[in-house]
């Protein structure tokens, strides 16, 4: 391992020079941990998983870690995770499909507990019937619990997520965990291109003391409130503690917007503003997205596209902006529910223009062409069918 | 009839069996067509790790940047690593051939024709060519393991579709097996199980390196025989020569 020195994080996400690497998603994972200044890993094995947590632990075999151990299950792993995090340590895990459900009860509340972490979601089928591949239904689960939520299109993102989480994580009016979702296999065991900052330079390390709420002080709350729960008091009294509290997880969310800004170049991607039709996407379905948009714009249609990044917090204002005049808007997506076409349609004006297709579950690939055949029933344009690439 | 614009990418679609190697296979042609300075993806897809259970993964290789992701529904290029896919239906696909593109090539590990003449019949009428080529056999001959099926089969496809040079191959290899990268979690204790048995590290990648050589010149004359030009324009990211084995 190479002697790291620490370096301003603005200079390390926005200004250190980049290489690029051709790397798994795993890999990019991995790499933007071990810039990140983690003190402690904690894992479960469980299957389905990706080898990110394997690559962490030789992170802290090498050296970079102070800390790895394998939690007894899932449950165990995000509990840990949450008393490292509240001990002052800078944490990282990660999980996917059922492995993330089973430590759901622990992740819902991180966000209350104040809990500043990264989470790696490489998503995978929820079951039943079983089935490991890189469905995303997972996500939704993730929406509603005050957690920023990313969903990271391909390697490189994977990569400027991760790292770029820790240090939005711990900001001082934000100080929530966020999950970096990205496709399992499609993204996590596949090769691509990542422009990596040089690994021997980290962020600084956790300063615990720069937080909205004191660490392991058992008289006031975060601490407080678990040891000497509100609901002991009174009912009236654990509904207002929990309202204060809650609109505060809730309005810290909306702080990530402004970091998500600084550092990731917005919530969102768009590519040909003015369109009359749209694709909107987020992770892996951003890329066929992309790559169908590249082949309507080379038949002359006139199609953009809009990628989402943030999931939560959720770019309602730039997503009505992108939208404001399109005539039709498609969202494909790799899970059933299909939770982000319910969500543009919940912040657009005119949510009949939404369709909610296509839509691949259960892992399956969802190819180009699917994309195209919608783009060209938008258009109202009749075609032969077409291999593309 | 289904429309096809310029070839500007390859896609490779590899039915195997787990265990055979498939997965370090994509992940090596892509490094490989990465170091000849072409655009490249690789894709493993190999549901529950199970030995002899079918297993596929994917490489896409072009000429300019590739978002595409997942399963190759439409490929130029089938390696089958494996005669259960064709003779026991251990495809993720029926026929195995299904979704082949015009002027496509199918590679069959085999010493025997297990296609039928119906088969042939519908892959010539889309100018698809057919090589049955013995990657095994070739591989027990010249590193001593059937466990080296894989190397032959990457040197097969690159002399069959001339786009990726020797220099470029070797460094696939290498930099799998120098630790560049590990395919997957299992690799490890399949490494050290394989490097007993080479007894060298250097050994064991001179031997892949051979055997890889072997069946590339043997698919390169082939492929001359058949009239087949490289099937991709040349790479837009020419790097600089790459360090000799």
């Amino acid at each position: 391992m190479p002697e790291q020195k620490v370096v301003e994080t603005d200079y390390l996400l926005l200004e250190a020079p980049r290489e690029r690497k051709f790397i798994t998603g795993s890999q990019a994972m991995a790499e933007a941990v071990k810039r990140a200044n983690v003190d402690i890993a904690i894992a479960y094995p469980i299957t389905p998983q990706s080898e990110t947590m394997h690559l962490v632990g030789d992170l802290w075999a090498q050296g970079y870690l102070k800390d790895y151990y394998r939690a007894e299950e899932e449950y165990g792993a995000m509990s840990a995770i949450a008393g490292a995090v509240r001990g002052g340590a800078r944490a990282f895990t990660a999980t996917s499909g059922p492995g993330l459900l089973r430590g759901l009860e622990a992740i819902a509340s991180w966000p209350g507990h104040r809990i500043p972490a990264v989470l790696g979601v490489l998503t995978r089928v929820v079951n039943a019937p079983l089935s490991i591949q890189p469905d995303n239904v997972e996500i939704s689960y993730l929406m509603n619990c005050g957690m920023v939520v990313l969903h990271a299109e391909n390697q490189q993102d994977v990569f400027d997520f991760t790292l770029a989480s820790f240090a939005i994580s711990e900001m001082v009016d934000v100080y929530l965990p966020i999950a970096v979702c990205t496709e399992g296999f499609f993204v996590t065991h596949a090769k691509g291109y990542v422009n990596m900052t040089p690994e021997d330079m980290k962020l600084p390390p956790r300063d615990p003391y720069k937080a909205p709420v004191p660490p392991t002080d058992c008289e006031i709350p975060p601490a407080r409130i678990q040891r000497d729960a509100p609901v002991q008091k009174s009912n009236f009294m654990s509904y207002l503690i929990h309202q204060v509290w809650q609109q505060e997880v809730w309005s810290s969310n909306m702080r990530a917007m402004k970091y998500i800004y600084k550092y990731l170049n917005g919530p969102i991607e768009v590519i040909n503003p003015d369109a009359e039709v749209f694709v909107a996407a987020s992770g892996c379905a951003a890329a066929q997205a992309r790559e169908a948009v590249r082949y309507a714009q080379m038949e002359g249609l006139n199609v953009g596209l809009l990628k989402i990044k943030s999931i939560v917090p959720f770019p309602s204002k730039e997503v009505r902006e992108t939208l404001k005049n399109a005539k039709a808007i498609i969202v494909p997506e790799h899970n059933i529910v299909g939770w982000l076409a319910k969500e543009i349609k919940a912040n657009i004006p005119n949510s009949d223009n939404v369709i909610g297709r296509p839509r691949v579950y259960g892992g399956m690939t969802l190819p180009v062409e699917l994309i195209m055949d919608e783009i060209y029933a938008a258009l109202g344009i009749k075609k032969d069918k077409t291999v593309l690439v | 009839m289904i429309s096809q614009p310029a070839r500007k990418r390859l896609n490779i679609r590899m039915p195997a069996l787990g265990g055979q190697g498939a997965v370090t296979a994509a992940h090596i042609i892509a490094t490989a067509a990465d170091y000849e300075g072409y655009y490249a993806v690789s894709n493993p897809f190999f549901g529950a790790e199970k030995r002899m259970a079918p297993a596929e993964s994917y490489a896409r290789i072009g000429i300019e940047p590739i978002y595409d992701r997942g399963e190759v529904v439409y490929p130029d290029i089938i390696m089958v690593f494996h005669h259960h896919v064709i003779t026991m239906g251990k495809s993720y696909t029926m026929p195995f051939y299904s979704g082949i593109k015009r002027d496509g090539i199918i590679i069959i590990n085999t010493d025997e024709e297990l296609l039928k003449p119906e088969d042939y019949k519908k892959l010539e009428s889309i100018n698809v060519k057919v090589l049955n080529f013995p990657a095994t056999k070739i591989a027990i001959d010249i590193a001593g393991t059937e466990l080296s099926t894989n190397m032959a089969m990457i040197g097969v496809l690159f002399g069959a579709t001339q786009i990726v040079g020797l220099p470029a191959i070797e460094e696939g290899i290498k930099s799998r097996f120098m630790k560049k990268f590990v395919a997957s979690g299992g690799t490890a204790s399949l490494d050290s199980a394989l490097e007993r048995k080479f007894k060298k590290k250097l050994e064991l990648i001179e031997k892949n390196l051979n055997t890889a050589r072997e069946a590339f010149n043997m698919a390169l004359e082939w492929a001359k025989e058949n009239g087949i030009s490289p099937m991709l324009p040349p790479a837009p990211m020419k790097k600089q020569e790459p360090v000799q084995a």
